[in-house]
């Protein structure tokens, strides 16, 4: 019996051996295809604890991230904003290939917290309320762009960054940047686009790109000529002088600027 | 062909008497969850909803699975001992091999069974939401241009069910088998069912280490002997159980390559078969 048993595990071995290389390329194929990014370090451990870190080390990421989600929105329901902050890290290092994550906790910190930091009636001083504004939209952008370093391959965080970029750091240049990066995945929305001709549109020194953009997409076809769009192109046209036969047609109803949706 | 219905007469057999163990009880925790924490998370946004319903039920389902797998097959060596059913089953013209693959197969059925009835809870839960989101989502949209109603609706059904969720769910019943496999074999040498659980548990939880230990012993970093001794014994002993790990991605949305997920069920069927072959050569040599 100890003879078969002492077999048994030298047998478990040798087949262990014999597996490795299989495993170490089944695991490189992993990581190509961007699974299993999760980086569980003792930075996490001291964030969330002996036991979620044992259940985070057996395959219970997910629903450990799930928990945690639920108790930062207990701390929103609260207005606990540097406790969110925290357990937003915690969820998103635990679960860095959601989307949804790193999109809702950069809105809560770049829209929530930072309307909140500003309307602090316990802060007399404006500026600091200002600067700590601010720090709310640095630290959305923050978590924005450490999602997009963890999901290079989908277009979903680049459109948010856009956003963000767009309405609360205003900063066109790079709005338009991460609008035209979003765009140039096949399944991204056709206003990502747009978007990114708009906002090159106020881009200082980037008139010129913006024009050819918006050109290109008003003449691909009547789905893209919203009054923004046609508005632009021919302010564009004025602007940089381009010559009458050059122009697109629309050029002469350019009088009014409505909005338009998504 | 004989020995092939003997086997699956025990299979049956241990199949129907696991079910009148009541194992199926779990399910009711399962549903409980799903449905409480459906109830639990209305006030979230949809995309939260469905989120968190996926990690709590596939999250659950590996548990359940693993848990159940370990816990039915390390009872049933000792149990036919104590029982004395061992001897009757035995004495007949059924070798052990026999014995023991059909024992395995009554697990595979009970597993497949669970999971298939926590799998149909799940997508039932979640197209239950899906509808009610979509509904609300067209009468909202009820006035708005075509292409922003598309789009909406695209990311309702985006957010709920994708392709991906069924190799995630085949990829836990995979490893439920091995965890299963390997029970079996650690109780072919065990005094007790409790030390087989014990074993198991040991083994599910370093087995999610594997992994790291694998890459530390073959990186060939510098640091002491004994370190590197201890990383070989778990590369070479330890199941990676870290590679059937696929529901945090799939949960994510992240698409399995089908050439990942072929790989890791070909793991997995491997991993299952040495288990037994190696439970097979202990319990041949075993006195009853």
């Amino acid at each position: 019996m100890i003879l078969r048993r002492s077999l048994a595990v030298l047998l478990l071995a040798g087949f262990g051996a014999a597996i490795l290389p299989f495993q170490a390329r089944l695991a490189a194929e992993a990581k190509a295809a961007n699974f299993r990014s999760t980086v569980l370090n003792l930075d996490l451990r001291e964030r969330i604890g002996q036991m979620g870190f044992l259940a985070a080390l057996s395959g219970f990421r997910s629903p450990l991230a799930a928990f945690l989600w639920i108790e930062a929105h207990s701390a929103w329901e609260n207005t606990e904003w540097g406790r969110m902050a925290g357990l937003f890290d915690t969820v998103t290092t635990l679960q860095p290939r959601s989307l949804l994550y790193w999109d809702m906790a950069s809105w809560h910190m770049a829209w929530n917290a930072s309307v909140a930091a500003m309307q602090d009636e316990k802060q007399p001083s404006e500026a600091l309320r200002i600067r700590a504004q601010r720090q709310y939209f640095e630290l959305g952008r923050d978590l924005l762009e450490r999602g997009i370093r963890n999901n290079p391959d989908r277009y979903q965080l680049y459109l948010q960054l856009g956003v963000l970029l767009r309405d609360k750091i205003e900063d066109p240049c790079a709005a338009a940047d991460a609008f035209l990066r979003a765009s140039e995945f096949p399944d991204a929305p056709p206003y990502a686009k747009r978007f990114a001709g708009y906002m090159l549109a106020k881009c200082a020194g980037r008139e010129r790109e913006a024009y050819d953009l918006l050109r290109a997409l008003y003449l691909a076809g009547e789905q893209n000529r919203l009054p923004t769009l046609t508005h632009l192109v021919g302010e564009l046209e004025k602007s940089l002088d381009i010559p009458a036969t050059e122009r697109v047609e629309s050029v002469q109803h350019l009088d009014s600027r409505p909005t338009d949706s998504p | 062909m004989k020995s092939l219905q003997g086997t699956w007469a025990i299979g049956w057999n241990t199949f129907t008497e696991l079910v009148r163990m009541k194992v199926f009880y779990f399910l009711l925790i399962f549903a409980l969850l799903i449905i409480g924490n459906s109830a639990f998370v209305a006030k979230f946004s949809f995309q939260e909803q469905f989120q968190m319903l996926k990690d709590i039920s596939l999250g659950a389902m590996s548990v359940f699975t693993s848990m159940l797998a370990i816990l039915a097959t390390a009872n049933f060596l000792p149990k036919d001992m104590e029982d004395r059913t061992i001897y009757t089953i035995l004495a007949k013209p059924v070798p052990r091999i026999s014995y023991l693959l059909g024992k395995l197969t009554g697990i595979l059925l009970l597993l497949a069974l669970s999971i298939g009835l926590m799998t149909a809870m799940f997508l039932s839960v979640l197209w239950f939401g899906e509808q009610g989101v979509l509904a609300e989502t067209r009468a909202q949209l009820a006035g708005a241009p075509a292409e922003e109603l598309a789009l909406a609706i695209r990311e309702v059904t985006e957010g709920t069910f994708n392709a991906n969720l069924a190799p995630g769910i085949a990829i836990i019943f995979i490893k439920a088998a091995l965890l299963a496999s390997l029970t079996l074999f650690l109780s072919t040498f065990a005094s007790s069912g409790l030390f087989a659980i014990l074993m198991s548990v040991a083994i599910y939880f370093i087995g999610h280490l594997q992994s790291t230990a694998r890459e530390f012993w073959m990186a060939g970093i510098d640091v002491a002997w004994w370190s590197r001794v201890m990383a070989a014994i778990v590369a070479l002993i330890f199941p990676d159980l870290q590679a059937f790990n696929f529901v945090d991605d799939v949960i994510a949305g992240v698409q399995v390559p089908l050439s990942l997920f072929l790989q890791t069920a070909a793991l997995g069927g491997l991993y299952v078969g040495v288990y037994f072959l190696l439970a097979a050569l202990v319990f041949a040599g075993r006195e009853l």
